[in-house]
């Protein structure tokens, strides 16, 4: 670890490593730092993705992949099923090999990588300019011309240069999951639970992984889960559902599903994946996008490197492509959120019943949303602008 | 900034350092780090982190 570089990154999860690797490819001296022991775990996360979207990140490799997904299948507050072909492939990860492989790629493009190494504050002149970290319990001090926050939900980066990151309860998903065998579901479709006593604003999943085992988890609002904890819901589903479950792995976690974030650079510095807010607020999901935005902050801030110019002028580069790319589309998915988080167990089963009664090829992701909105057609617009 | 009352304590052996609590935090009082958490005291008790823990592994410590 040398004392200096272009490019400090902060945290080594799909953003981070992604941010290393395209900034390293751009000719810049690269950092990335994980406070971790080990790259990849624990993985905090229902590992879904897909395809066409990660390919547009990274070559995907085989061993990447648990599971290949055919569909989507929904189970209603009273048990009604629903089941839904995708046209497009989804895949079920192994994140712990994804991860790791991700940051072997940023070495491979020359970024340096150290685990064990936890960021304690940002040092600061006029702008960003460089970290303090913990590294394998060594105070150090390493400047560099840019730091890209890829530290995750509990991102400290962006509060540290004065960026106020903080969700409300009402904005973050609470999360508890397990890795299990034993559940007695169609392995090549992702399963998605709804209702008030499942999961309160927000949805139980079951994503296969192959061989029998599968991620059972769930998320419930911020504003649920005062008297009762992501994890007390999930053991009662479990116990209802798969009483026979073996679990190999329990993590907790969380998700926010919040507004996109207004500010995500600073002279010197840049927000991506989680850290940036840049999950999708109906769905929770966030590994794509993390990839997607992580691969133009990387490219900017290695040319801002070149140009010698890593002011917040040069930087805003980022969020004008990122919004372009997909930032838009999550500012009206939030008014999605909004809408989907106020329906009722009863709203629910009208929709299953409306998609019941619609044959399968008509029921695509745009159908299913406008079966949702039926209250609020207004909406359909947004649905239109976010699918097509 | 009023304060409430008692102090917020974390349950070391049900915690899964997931920073959820970190996430929304208001006023940038809570520090993860690989297996530990620390409460600052910059804290207001305003219990947002007790609500959202997947765990319940935060508290009000009253005494």
């Amino acid at each position: 670890m040398n004392n200096r570089y272009d490019v400090v990154v902060v945290g080594a999860g799909p953003a981070g490593s992604t941010s290393a690797r395209f900034a390293a490819q751009s000719g810049a001296s690269v950092l990335l730092l994980e406070k971790d022991r080990e790259i990849g775990i624990p993985v905090r996360c229902a590992e879904g993705v897909g395809e066409k979207g990660l390919k547009t990140v990274v070559d995907i490799r085989p061993h990447w992949i648990k599971q290949k997904i055919v569909g989507v299948i929904f189970h209603s507050p009273s048990g009604k099923v629903v089941k839904v072909q995708s046209k497009e492939i989804g895949y079920v990860l192994d994140r712990k090999i994804f991860d790791y492989e991700l940051a072997q790629i940023a070495a491979e493009q020359g970024a340096h990588v150290a685990t064990k190494a936890n960021v304690l504050g940002l040092l600061k002149k006029e702008r960003v300019c460089g970290v303090v970290v913990d590294f394998l319990g060594e105070r150090k001090e390493i400047a560099a011309d840019i730091v890209i926050g890829a530290d995750g939900i509990e991102s400290r980066v962006g509060r540290w240069a004065g960026i106020k990151t903080h969700v409300a309860l009402y904005d973050i998903e609470t999360c508890a999951q397990v890795t299990a065998m034993n559940i007695p579901l169609e392995s090549d479709y992702c399963h998605f639970f709804f209702g008030k006593e499942i999961a309160p604003g927000g949805y139980l999943w079951v994503f296969p992984k192959g061989n029998g085992l599968a991620n059972v988890g769930l998320g419930i609002s911020g504003e649920f889960s005062k008297t009762k904890p992501a994890i007390r819901y999930l053991e009662e589903f479990l116990s209802t559902h798969f009483p026979a479950v073996a679990v190999l792995t329990t993590v907790a976690g969380g998700v926010t599903c919040a507004p996109p974030l207004k500010t995500i650079v600073e002279d010197g510095l840049l927000l991506v994946g989680d850290a940036a807010h840049q999950t999708n607020p109906v769905s929770g999901g966030g590994i794509v996008n993390a990839m997607v935005a992580a691969k133009i902050a990387g490219r900017i801030a290695g040319q801002a490197i070149k140009e010698n110019n890593v002011s917040k002028k040069r930087l805003m580069e980022y969020p004008r492509l990122w919004d372009d790319a997909e930032g838009k589309k999550l500012g009206i998915f939030y008014k999605l959120k909004k809408f989907i988080y106020d329906m009722t167990d009863n709203d629910l089963e009208k929709t299953a019943d409306l998609l019941l009664g619609m044959p399968m090829e008509k029921r695509t992701l745009v159908n299913i949303f406008k079966s949702a909105v039926v209250k609020q057609p207004s909406l359909i617009i947004d649905i239109l602008k976010v699918f097509t | 900034m009023e304060k409430g009352k008692g102090m917020i304590r974390y349950i070391r052996k049900k915690c899964d350092f997931c920073g959820t609590c970190v996430a929304v935090c208001p006023h940038d009082a809570i520090e993860l780090a690989e297996n530990d958490l620390l409460i600052l005291e910059r804290c207001t008790v305003c219990k947002k982190c007790v609500y959202v823990c997947p765990l319940q592994a935060l508290e009000v410590d009253d005494e």
